[in-house]
């Protein structure tokens, strides 16, 4: 699905400030006088010489953007003023500045958009330098975000690069409705989790439950692991979205406590024997620092000297490093190439002018090279981009009675009901800790529980099925108070983040 | 300070000091300094690559600052080679980078023993016609190409080299080396002093699989005329078995581990049709003038034939698996010295064929052998066709099957106009679409060059659709930098491959279709 980049769709905030970009009026001119004319001469010139010293700098980005074609996206609209807006009014948000962030940052400059911002809270380190290419000796320490959008505005003229050096979790939740374009360059599950359900949180659902497509924010996601390495495209509430293919991901390995302590065989075994059981026994209240180099240098002693009791082999300082912070190989060419990718499906779906990858690309360069895309298939009842279950109630009723609908609503059919809205706890079945402090919520109306806010979404967790069938299971609940007057441009980004 | 170390921590978890130590040593070479060919320089500079050499000969124009990141408006007018290359050696100081301000196309027609004396040569963008030439001057000079070019939404990635053997292929997925099928007589032994039906639960829980494993098969083949499990009945028979062992109520991974590794017990024992490839290619048959690599595998051969009983040297390593610590080290002790002892064996062959055709015995070093052994079933040779054969006579079933294959479609168009487009600028002296005007002209032309290419390659009445020659005349020969960087990461990373000679190199031509990411790669 192609969306075109339109002042209005964009700019769901009428407050929301336009950085102001010099518009270099230029490259227009140019463009619109190059060939027409002087085709016929031009085409005399020899290869070498057949761009004019003068050209464009859009000279190759122009073919793709201003020359109809047949496969393309459907809302393809060739021309000047599709180029233009791309400029003007395309904001693209780059999560995270590190081996892909890097990447992007440059892809994008250089593929026609013009507002980029990045979000990251990390610092340079030297282990950087071997990929983030934007970054030198001279800047370990400094902010990623702060010296990555420095450098991308040094070298590309006319591109506007806001960096914000904190956690994503730290931004209002109106700073990610800012955006045409999310584009995800991280490391971690819990970050991509987290802007997934920030993201999907401003979808909208029509009586059908069927998505609002004004709603819809697109995500572009990269990730990648020594030679291998994945890009997909997230059109909430139309392809899965990054919970509804959570098994993507490999469960993380885990040792038992009882190997570490009882019966080591491997270095791994005896290095978080010293990381998780000895520090802590060593150093009581005293909070191992990955970053510390004293701390991982006494792991990796006490793990040499837990090795050589029992005749293990191979723990060497570096070992103890990936073991103890868990570190991912990455490598610049396979960061290139997913960054790539997704700059181009971020082009595509801003521009429409090809068709969009659907839905998922897998890269594998370790034996040979094999490159897939899969579609896979967006999960209906998805507690994050699914619509959930609508339910239209009293202002009146109260949390108890909702959870008694609950049990018999045909639809969710869950007994012993824990309550979430937001990041508010309403009621929580166990520990009887969080029971006791949450159980005067029980008697209150929902209604005053959820900030009297018209509408909203409610996440409950429970029991379905019955007798031995009975299973834990989660649902969204999609709730509207009767009698409370809700905008059809209401902007209350309700949402589970 | 131990910088370079640090810096290229999360590389050399994946290539080791050895991988990073060819890297150093290396020298690249690279035709057009392009996006394409900047960016696949780029990512090598990173990773310390020895030294580079960027030939190109044209000035810095405008259009570059729009699709080339090495490139800026102070560089307008300077040679783009001098510019890409002052902003490379800044992203490494401990690179060697210069330039070179020629053509490349004069360079091969010109001074074609220029190249002899580079590790790789990069050659990007370049037209049919300099890349048979390229081909064949490097082929005989052996040194290694890998030719990139990024067209529009699509592009290629082609390595050219006439053999390359990979001892550490490193694969993902590799069935381990544990001989559960066929113990050697250590290891029955060692297997023979376990007691499975110890009394005392935490040595029972504890007991590893390979143990319950070796001794299980070992009483199943007593009471089954000496045969291992190998009907599906038989199979799920021995599992069962297995199950049985384990003291009820309790949970026993031990044994969780044995039943899900109990097929390595049914596995057929012997070499993998791969390795028997290598082993009856003709390069086996050693003389003066062989490789390394092919001595070691006529060591190898012998080595099978003879003390191996059929089986390659022992890997001499295990996975983790549930056991006491003691009983893993033994474990682990006798695996390495089995493959130690195999090594000792194969070491000896090959010092005897060295001998044989008149070289110094002691020519090829003990790490290098070891790891040969240690890797002999993970093997791979990679070999490249001449590109003016593949151009001139590509194998014509496959180039139909791909034609017909609904999968390959976009590929195999994009492939065949990839070529039209050079022979269309060779007729034409632009590329179709290069200019705005006259489109419908060049659509024309285009499928002409397409129809007339498709007959000489053989495939008379097969058609590209017309939607893909309007595509490609759409693209203009635009090298767009999201393409370019992508085309320019995968040859960077396969130069990586083929410089470490770790992990297996792409064999026939990749084609990227950046329409809807159904890239795919073609053997012609």
């Amino acid at each position: 699905m192609q969306r075109k980049i339109q002042a209005p769709d964009y700019h769901p905030l009428p407050s929301g400030p336009l950085p102001s970009v010099p518009v270099t009026v230029g490259c227009r001119s140019l463009v619109s006088s190059n060939c027409n004319t002087q085709c016929n001469s031009d085409r005399e010139l020899l290869m070498a010489d057949a761009t004019a010293p003068q050209s464009s700098r859009s000279r190759d980005l122009d073919k793709l953007l201003l020359r109809p074609g047949h496969l393309v996206g459907p809302t393809f609209e060739p021309g000047t003023e599709l180029r233009d807006d791309l400029q003007e009014y395309a904001r693209i948000l780059v999560v995270g500045a590190g081996g892909l962030g890097c990447e992007l940052l440059k892809d994008l400059a250089l593929s026609g958009f013009r507002n980029l911002e990045v979000i990251d809270m990390d610092r340079i380190e030297v282990s950087n330098l071997n990929r983030q290419f934007l970054f030198r000796l001279e800047d370990v320490g400094k902010p990623k975000a702060e010296v990555a959008a420095k450098r991308v505005m040094e070298r590309v003229t006319g591109v506007n690069i806001v960096p914000h050096f904190c956690r994503i979790e730290e931004k209002e939740l109106e700073f990610y409705t800012e955006f045409s374009i999310i584009v995800l360059g991280l490391d971690s599950i819990e970050a991509r989790s987290y802007i997934n359900e920030v993201v999907c949180g401003f979808l909208e659902f029509d009586n059908n439950d069927k998505a609002v497509e004004e709603s819809m924010k697109p995500m572009v996601d990269g990730g990648t692991e020594g030679f291998k390495g994945h890009a997909r495209v997230i059109l909430p509430g139309i392809t899965p979205c990054f919970e509804c293919t959570i098994w993507l991901f490999p469960p993380q390995v885990k040792f038992p406590l009882c190997t570490l302590a009882e019966t080591p065989r491997t270095a791994p075994h005896c290095i978080e024997y010293a990381h998780l059981m000895k520090w802590g026994e060593v150093h009581p209240g005293k909070t191992f620092d990955p970053d510390d180099p004293e701390h991982m240098q006494w792991v990796y002693l006490e793990a040499v000297k837990r090795a050589e009791a029992f005749g293990i082999p191979g723990v060497t300082y570096t070992l103890t490093q990936g073991v103890v912070k868990n570190i991912i190989p990455a490598i610049a060419s396979t960061n290139a190439i997913i960054s790539a990718a997704c700059a181009l499906e971020t082009l595509k779906i801003a521009s429409g002018c090809s068709k969009t990858l659907s839905n998922y690309l897998t890269y594998n360069g370790v034996e040979g090279l094999h490159t897939k895309a899969t579609e896979f298939v967006k999960d209906n009842d998805c507690p994050v981009c699914g619509p959930g279950i609508f339910m239209e109630l009293d202002t009146c009723l109260t949390l108890k009675m909702l959870m008694e609908q609950l049990e018999d609503h045909p639809k969710v059919l869950m007994s012993r009901v824990s309550v979430k809205y937001q990041s508010k706890t309403l009621y929580m079945q166990s520990p009887p800790e969080l029971e006791a402090l949450t159980q005067s919520n029980l008697s209150v109306p929902l209604f005053n529980l959820m900030d009297k806010s018209p509408k909203g979404i409610v996440h409950v967790t429970g029991l379905a099925g019955k007798g031995d069938t009975r299973q834990s299971c989660s649902k969204k609940l999609r709730v509207v108070f009767k009698g409370v007057g809700v905008g059809i441009t209401d902007t209350d980004m309700a949402g589970g983040a | 300070m131990a910088e370079p170390k640090t810096k290229y921590d999360r590389q050399l978890r994946i290539w080791g000091e050895q991988g990073q130590a060819a890297l150093e040593k290396a020298s690249i070479c690279l035709l057009n300094c392009g996006p394409t060919g900047s960016e696949t320089l780029k990512n090598l500079v990173l990773g310390g690559i020895g030294s580079i050499t960027v030939v190109d000969g044209s000035k810095v124009e405008n259009g570059d600052l729009g699709n080339n990141f090495m490139v800026s408006e102070s560089s307008l007018g300077q040679p783009k080679a001098k510019c890409v290359c002052a902003f490379l050696q800044e992203l490494n100081d401990a690179v060697k980078a210069k330039f070179i301000e020629e053509h490349p196309v004069t360079l091969i027609e010109t001074n074609p023993s220029f190249f002899s004396q580079f590790t790789v040569v990069i050659a990007t963008q370049l037209v049919e016609d300099s890349m048979v030439k390229l081909d064949r001057i490097c082929r005989d000079a052996n040194v290694m190409v890998i030719f990139a070019r990024s067209y529009g939404l699509t592009g290629f990635v082609r390595i050219s080299v006439k053999e390359h053997a990979v001892i550490e292929s490193k694969p993902d997925h590799f069935l381990d080396d544990l001989r559960l099928n066929n113990p050697w007589p250590e290891l029955k032994k060692f297997t023979e002093s376990v007691n499975l039906d110890i009394p005392d639960p935490v040595v029972h829980k504890h007991t590893p699989y390979i143990l319950i494993l070796v001794k299980m098969a070992s009483e199943w083949a007593k009471t089954h005329g000496g045969k291992l499990p190998s009907t599906r009945e038989e199979k799920k028979e021995f599992k069962e078995l297995i199950k049985g062992k384990i003291i009820k109520d309790e949970d026993e991974d031990n044994y969780k581990e044995a039943i899900e590794a109990s097929f390595k017990v049914f596995a057929p024992q012997g070499i993998s049709s791969n390795l028997k490839r290598i082993l009856d290619d003709t390069c086996s048959e050693v003389d003066s003038c062989s490789s390394d690599f092919w001595v070691m595998v006529a060591a190898l051969k012998e080595f099978i034939a003879n003390e191996g009983g059929g089986e390659a040297p022992l890997e001499g390593s295990i996975p983790d698996m549930t056991s006491t610590t003691e009983l893993y080290i033994n474990l682990q002790k006798l695996y390495q010295a089995k493959a130690e002892a195999d090594f000792l064996i194969v070491e000896q062959h090959v010092r005897d064929i060295l001998k044989k055709i008149g070289r110094d015995p002691f020519s090829i070093s003990k790490p290098v052998i070891k790891s040969f052994c240690k890797n002999s079933r993970k093997l791979t040779v990679c070999r490249y066709k001449p590109i003016d054969e593949e151009f001139n006579s590509p194998i014509l079933p496959e180039m139909q099957k791909y034609l017909a294959d609904e999968e390959y479609s976009l590929a195999v168009g994009f492939y065949i106009l990839l070529r039209a487009v050079d022979r269309y600028s060779a007729n034409y002296n632009t590329f179709p679409g290069q200019f705005d005007g006259g489109m419908d002209e060049d659509v024309s032309r285009l499928k002409t060059t397409a129809v007339s290419l498709l007959s000489d390659l053989g495939c008379n009445g097969s058609t590209l659709t017309e939607d893909l020659i309007n595509e490609m005349c759409r693209y203009g020969a635009a090298e767009l930098h999201a393409v370019a960087a992508y085309v320019g990461g995968v040859a960077s990373q396969e130069v990586i491959k083929l410089i470490t000679r770790q992990f297996v190199p792409m064999t026939g031509t990749f084609i990227f279709n950046g329409i809807d990411h159904k890239s795919q790669l073609l053997y012609l």
